[in-house]
């Protein structure tokens, strides 16, 4: 009987232990949430808070579906964070590779490389709103003295050049993180294999792809795991550098969500928005964590 | 890879490679990592530079690059000092960030500690369904969460108080602090603790002699990663703010953009402002916080 006891009350402590995590991620997201999803089936407007009880069901749902605005807004969304992501880490790999080379000064370089990471992404695009400025920016300035261009190129005014100067300032602000984490997959390598590759006569080329990429898998899996948990950071930079503009052409599905929810007061479909974008970045981080958890087992596996 | 000069590979070949070529590589890759650094620093230190000149050089066309003036004016302006006053007020704004983001920071610390000894010492049913499930919690849009929490917070009374901004980030925090110290925590070995149990401490005890101790940097780490992530978040705070009882300094920094103006030499002093308890804050802990991120999450 005792011994039931104990039993029972080891099982109740890792519980006991979780409990405020858990009950503060029940009450501050999961409640919100609900909440937001029953909105959502409303004709809820900020400026009548009555309407709050009008019941739609899924009319806020049909209507997004039947939007081209939206779905336009949300393919550029998708592309944005497929070009970023893939922009980043392909990046990432190249300085992690470049650093990994170098022998001298590396810990100088590695704390530079931090130096982006800690950046509000608000900062980074009043940054590079103050660089791309057509008028007084650096870049204009330079390339104009330069006499490369003899007028100025409207970075943020032209839909594509400002859609190019998000995904920059966005690449700039986290290119790091797939950087230092790789770096660090890199310096954990064991040398024997490398070396024994060498002796067999692999190539460089068939060393990296057979051997070094599939150990930094994992680390690079981590970084898109973090990666994922706040790619709505997007919104911050978006808002500043463009809000949205010229005419819409650089709106992401976040920038959509406020404009709705808090300019025009339509909270009922800002919430449907919302739970869309919602599962759009669950769906996101548990891809990648399943990911690192695979190459995590195979690591153990391995050693 | 730099270590080439395996003898058996002389021995295959026995012409060394040509030094100019190798020097060209060498400089090749100087010159790429140069050109790297530029374009991850220039950007941050064009912006420090512009808090310390006047607004007429900023805009001068054609371009001033080398300033003539270095003043401190813009901070003074922004700060109120001076016969010209700009009615941004910068010291509440401060230190409603620096309130905001230490207390969230400290309870997310104990409520993370709390449970990622849990997921560190511990087998239980769920558990890696769990810890996904507050991942998951965690990738929540800030602009998606702040419509629920907008609504909720104003019957509460919450908005632009500093309160319902710490409830929000201490929800923010939790779930990465728990990964963190999850994998610091890990790494202990669980013979240390047991000794000390066998020596006659309780396991309270244990875990304050021994793995906290231990834990420190690895914890101290994750309290950085939890202030920047509160001392930088924009979008919640935007919603949930108001006036001087709450706005943070991100939200403030919006206050120099009008409708067609923009201070741009207020706004980099801003700018400075902000970023500087974030540069401290992470070269302290920086060699921490890499090996947090990676051994948390690669090591099971």
């Amino acid at each position: 009987m005792i011994a039931f006891l104990r039993t029972r009350r080891t099982a109740l402590i890792p519980l006991l232990l979780l409990s405020p995590a858990l009950l503060t991620m029940l009450f501050v997201v999961a409640l919100p949430l609900g909440f937001s999803f029953y909105t959502s089936l409303t004709a809820y407007r900020l400026v009548r808070p009555e309407t709050i009880e009008i019941f739609v069901g899924l009319r806020n749902y049909i209507r997004l579906l039947e939007d081209w605005e939206f779905w336009r807004v949300f393919g550029r969304t998708i592309l944005f964070l497929a070009i970023a992501l893939n922009v980043e880490f392909l990046l990432g790999l190249g300085i992690a590779l470049l650093i990994a080379k170098i022998t001298w000064g590396q810990r100088t370089l590695r704390t530079i490389m931090m130096f982006p990471m800690m950046f509000s992404p608000i900062l980074v695009g009043f940054q590079f709103k103050f660089i791309f400025n057509d008028n007084i920016g650096i870049l204009n300035n330079a390339l104009q003295s330069l006499g490369l261009t003899d007028r100025a190129i409207p970075w943020l005014v032209d839909g594509r050049l400002a859609m190019f100067s998000i995904i920059f300032a966005e690449v700039w602000m986290s290119t790091s993180v797939f950087a230092i984490l790789l770096l660090a997959g890199l310096f954990a390598m064991p040398r024997d294999p490398l070396e024994a590759a060498k002796v067999d006569g692999c190539n460089s080329w068939q060393v990296f792809r057979h051997i070094t990429l599939p150990f930094i898998m994992p680390f690079a899996f981590i970084a898109m795991t973090i990666r994922s948990l706040d790619v709505a950071r997007a919104y911050d930079i978006v808002h500043v550098m463009t809000g949205g503009g010229p005419a819409g052409r650089t709106e992401l599905l976040w920038t959509l969500i406020a404009r709705t929810g808090y300019m025009d007061a339509r909270m009922g479909q800002a919430n449907a928005m919302a739970y869309l974008s919602t599962l759009l970045s669950i769906a996101f981080t548990w891809y990648f964590y399943t990911k690192l958890m695979q190459a995590r087992r195979y690591m153990g596996g391995v050693q | 890879m730099s270590r080439t000069a395996i003898p058996v590979r002389t021995a295959d070949r026995p012409l060394p490679r040509p030094p100019l070529k190798k020097r060209a590589q060498a400089f090749g890759l100087w010159l790429l990592t140069f050109l790297l650094m530029v374009i991850m620093c220039v950007p941050g230190l064009w912006v420090v530079l512009s808090a310390f000149r006047p607004n007429r050089e900023i805009l001068a066309k054609p371009p001033i690059w080398v300033p003539e003036t270095l003043t401190l004016n813009n901070f003074a302006k922004i700060f109120g000092i001076g016969q010209d006053q700009v009615a941004i007020p910068v010291l509440a704004y401060f230190s409603n960030s620096l309130i905001i983001a230490l207390t969230s920071t400290v309870i997310a610390l104990i409520i993370g500690m709390s449970g990622g000894y849990a997921f560190a010492r511990y087998r239980f049913r769920f558990k890696g369904g769990i810890f996904l499930g507050l991942m998951l919690f965690r990738a929540v849009p800030g602009i998606a969460l702040s419509l629920p929490i907008f609504m909720v917070w104003s019957r509460l009374g919450l908005i632009d108080a500093k309160l319902g901004l710490i409830i929000v980030y201490i929800s923010l925090n939790v779930p990465f602090t728990i990964w963190l110290i999850d994998g610091f925590f890990r790494q202990i070995p669980m013979s240390l603790s047991e000794a000390a149990q066998v020596d006659g401490c309780t396991r309270w005890q244990a875990f304050w002699k021994i793995e906290f101790p231990l834990a420190r940097s690895g914890i101290a780490a994750a309290g950085v990663f939890a202030f920047l992530t509160s001392w930088n978040e924009y979008a919640l705070a935007s919603q949930l703010t108001r006036s001087t009882d709450s706005k943070t300094l991100p939200v403030g920094l919006m206050d120099f953009t009008a409708q067609f103006t923009i201070d741009w030499a207020g706004m980099c002093a801003m700018a400075v402002i902000i970023i500087v308890p974030a540069l401290i804050m992470t070269f302290l802990v920086q060699k921490h916080l890499i090996a947090g991120l990676t051994f948390g999450g690669v090591k099971g």
